[in-house]
């Protein structure tokens, strides 16, 4: 009669096998801090540029800017988007070469796909939404759409993912509410949010 | 009381038959290309136990090309995700009982 260790090695494998076929195990947390970083140095850079000297903490009534202000706050929402984009890829294909694995896999396939839908619909509405001129709305919109897509592509990735998408979609929705405060909650969402949930899983899955 | 060993699955004692099924049960849908690189086997190894599976019916096969290539893609029949559920019981009650 076989013993108990194969038996318990026949598990092991099995949850193994789930694991590193359905989810992203690459990802790696020290991206979302870093990504977190960029998107707090980009929101002081447009404090400076728009808001300053008035108080960070005060609430805006006026929404109306220059064109060319609205074109220089997406090109600097476009360069911190890139550099976390960068970064993510970067140190997640450093992890995957460690642990042996493959970043682009059946399942890194499957997590982009669910990632992109409500994110590149909401990047589109967006857009819209700038061309009309509802700047006012436009910071809890990539709130909740960005928290949407991580809802969405939460069975590929670890626990921490789904309720990271969780609160980006409650912070878009009470920022939707106050829309004079919408560089205030986009650093909240995007800066705190990702040092947060990115040490929470260096911290666990890293090391 | 009934002997648990005699509830495992004759099909399924193979580990890497054990590890395609759990595989399918988390992925709708898996091809063979993949299998193979998430298992580890050769071609001819991973092609054995897909047929001693698929002649047990516990999983299905749907075959179509991209673009020129062949893509065979496997799925979990229901009767291979009930094998599968039995099999773990097993192997769960096995477990706890060399633990007492």
């Amino acid at each position: 009669m076989p013993n108990e260790s194969k038996y318990e090695a026949d598990i092991a494998s099995i949850r193994n096998m789930m694991e590193r076929t359905s989810k992203f195990i690459s990802l790696s947390g020290l991206s979302g801090v870093l990504a977190g970083v960029y998107a707090l140095v980009g929101a002081g850079f447009v404090y400076f540029m728009v808001h300053f000297p008035r108080s960070p903490l005060s609430y805006r009534i006026e929404t109306i800017q220059p064109f060319d202000t609205v074109m220089k706050l997406m090109g600097v929402a476009l360069a911190v988007l890139v550099a976390s984009i960068g970064t993510g890829l970067w140190l997640s294909s450093k992890k995957a070469k460690k642990a042996g694995v493959k970043i682009w896999s059946a399942s890194s396939k499957s997590m982009l796909i669910n990632l992109a839908v409500p994110i590149v619909s909401g990047g589109i509405f967006i857009l819209i939404l700038l061309m009309n001129g509802h700047y006012g709305v436009v910071a809890p919109a990539c709130l909740v759409f960005y928290g949407l897509g991580l809802v969405n592509a939460s069975p590929n990735f670890y626990d921490e993912i789904r309720y990271l998408g969780y609160s980006e979609i409650c912070l878009g929705l009470v920022s939707a509410a106050l829309p004079g405060y919408g560089l205030l909650f986009w650093s909240l969402g995007f800066g705190v949010l990702h040092i947060i949930y990115g040490s929470l899983m260096f911290r666990k899955y890293d090391r | 009381m009934s002997n648990p060993f005699s509830k495992l699955d004759k099909v399924l004692e193979h580990s890497v038959r054990l590890q395609i099924l759990s595989i399918l049960i988390v992925n709708e849908s898996y091809d063979f290309n993949s299998l193979k690189e998430a298992l580890e086997l050769s071609d001819g190894s991973l092609a054995t136990h897909i047929k001693a599976l698929e002649k047990e019916k516990y999983i299905l096969i749907t075959k179509s090309f991209v673009g020129k290539k062949p893509n065979t893609r496997y799925r979990l029949s229901e009767k291979g995700r009930q094998a599968f559920k039995k099999h773990i019981d097993a192997l769960d009650t096995i477990i706890k009982a060399q633990k007492k």
